[in-house]
């Protein structure tokens, strides 16, 4: 199990910096800039990326006058495994802005099952229409249970089902 | 293993915290334009209400609709009741239906808990004779904690309830949630209509607790006189009464600005407030109406959601330990 192994770091909190950067110049590429273009963090793990991620585009395109948008949604309630483990709400959704016609950049820490999106998905379709939405991660660990894919990921990390994997601002750590 | 929510003492004042902190998400929910949320799909909650109510019952319909659960209700009046069918019968009969919740009302004190006993649905009390009506409560904690702001608790807080505290159910409950919340309560009440056994401060002079020389309470909540419930003569007439105990234009210009009042509805105008509710700023009745969805909406999650609470005994199924190991 997995409470034998020792911790190990695989990320350090310069590794977090950089693959956060590089996934700010991928949104932008993409989108051909950032009309209507918003950034929504997964409660609670993706928020603080989110914010990150936010930062990053606004400092490389500083010359746009509007900061990128960026909130928050919380998927407890959309999840299907409520009744199968404790499923409560951490926090708040913070969607201040129009869902209909954005461009949504759904942002989590760890991509794993899939689960967690596909209830992202739903919550977000409860707010409005997206013309498109996208997927950040900065982990990619694997074990996909769901036909869903990252368009941006900060690291492929293979990983085994009875390993976790923790992501902070300090780095990522395998246990 | 299931659980209930019959009494605010058994909730405790950790489980009082937990619910509010989830009414902030269930209230976020409200607030969208499509107020629905997928999260207890196929799960059925059956109100029963042996005694009349608008508002209680609808709210938790409400409630129970916004999280997509399926609801029945069991009207008393058009039941097998009349046939003479026992209360255990009925409850039987419904749960052999399949039932997830029971949302009981009821006029004899401790009807809950007998339910609570002989069905393995979750049973929420929705008021049990003069005894208790947690629900309640916790609207109006919710109330209270997102009107001033204070998510942390009430402490320093200055309540006085006024009225007939010997025949409400509110009173009890929402006395014992503001003390789980750290607020001092104070009851205003003629002598005959207190209970006879008090651990609360008591008085006899609504002018004593109302003022604005940082002396008056800060939060004013005031009850239903309960006619219904009046069968022997304990206050001389209902005009005596508001002079006494009512709020007056008089008393409600004294109020202190911050002051909330509060009141559990509904309002026999004229008797208990004398006044035009649009000309106390400090009403918040609406707002107790409108939070007392988001928070039913809280409990039947907390209830129907199957999350084992961490600091109780709760057998956890293997299924379930299993899953949680494989969250990320």
């Amino acid at each position: 199990m997995s409470q034998d192994r020792a911790p190990k770091a695989v990320l350090g909190p310069e590794d977090v910096r950089r693959a956060t950067t590089r996934m700010a110049h991928e949104i932008i590429e993409r989108n051909q800039g950032l009309d209507g273009v918003v950034l929504v963090g997964i409660q609670t793990g993706g928020v603080w990326l989110a914010e990150a991620l936010g930062a990053e585009i606004n400092r490389i395109d500083a010359d746009v006058v509007d900061d990128i948008p960026v909130g928050s949604i919380d998927a407890s309630l959309y999840r299907d495994d409520i009744g199968l483990r404790p499923v409560s709400p951490g926090s708040v959704s913070n969607v201040t802005f129009e869902i209909d016609d954005a461009v949504i950049v759904l942002v989590d820490d760890v991509l794993y099952t899939g689960r967690t999106v596909r209830a992202a998905l739903d919550a977000l379709g409860d707010y409005g229409r997206p013309r498109a939405v996208q997927l950040a991660v900065l982990v990619d660990r694997g074990h996909r249970e769901l036909p869903i894919r990252p368009d941006y990921v900060g690291k492929n990390l293979p990983t085994s089902t009875d390993e976790s994997v923790s992501v902070t601002v300090d780095g990522v750590v395998i246990a | 293993m299931k659980r209930s929510l019959l009494s605010i003492s058994e909730l405790g004042s950790d489980g009082v915290q937990r619910i509010l902190d989830l009414a902030d998400t269930m209230a976020e929910v409200s607030r969208r334009p499509n107020p629905k949320v997928p999260a207890l799909r196929g799960k059925t909650v059956c109100s029963v209400f042996f005694e009349d109510s608008t508002r209680t019952r609808l709210s938790f319909e409400t409630a129970a609709k916004r999280l997509s659960a399926d609801t029945m209700t069991f009207a008393v009046s058009q039941s097998s009741l009349s046939k003479g069918e026992s209360l255990r019968d009925t409850i039987e009969t419904i749960a052999a239906m399949g039932v997830d919740a029971f949302v009981i009302r009821h006029s004899s004190t401790g009807a809950p808990w007998l339910v609570d006993g002989w069905t393995k649905a979750s049973v929420v009390n929705a008021g049990d004779g003069w005894h208790a009506h947690p629900t309640q409560a916790l609207l109006d904690m919710y109330t209270v904690r997102t009107a001033l702001n204070r998510p942390e608790g009430f402490d320093g807080l200055r309540v006085a309830i006024v009225g007939d505290i010997k025949h409400s159910r509110v009173a009890r409950s929402t006395t014992a949630a503001f003390k789980a919340m750290g607020a001092h309560v104070t009851w205003v009440a003629p002598t005959t209509l207190m209970p006879p056994v008090v651990d609360e401060a008591v008085t006899d002079r609504l002018d004593d607790v109302i003022g604005t020389d940082g002396e008056g309470v800060d939060i004013l909540y005031m009850l239903r006189m309960q006619n219904e419930r009046m069968t022997e003569a304990l206050v001389p007439n209902l005009r005596e009464y508001t002079n006494r105990f009512g709020l007056t234009p008089a008393r409600a210009a004294r109020l202190a600005p911050h002051t909330l009042v509060m009141h559990p509805g509904p309002v026999n105008r004229g008797v208990e407030i004398a006044v035009d509710l649009s000309e106390l700023p400090g009403a918040v009745i609406n707002q107790q109406v409108t939070n007392g969805i988001s928070v039913r909406m809280a409990v039947l999650y907390d209830l129907l959601s199957a999350n084992p609470d961490p600091t109780s005994d709760i057998e956890i199924t293997e299924a379930v330990a299993a899953a949680r190991t494989e969250q990320p």
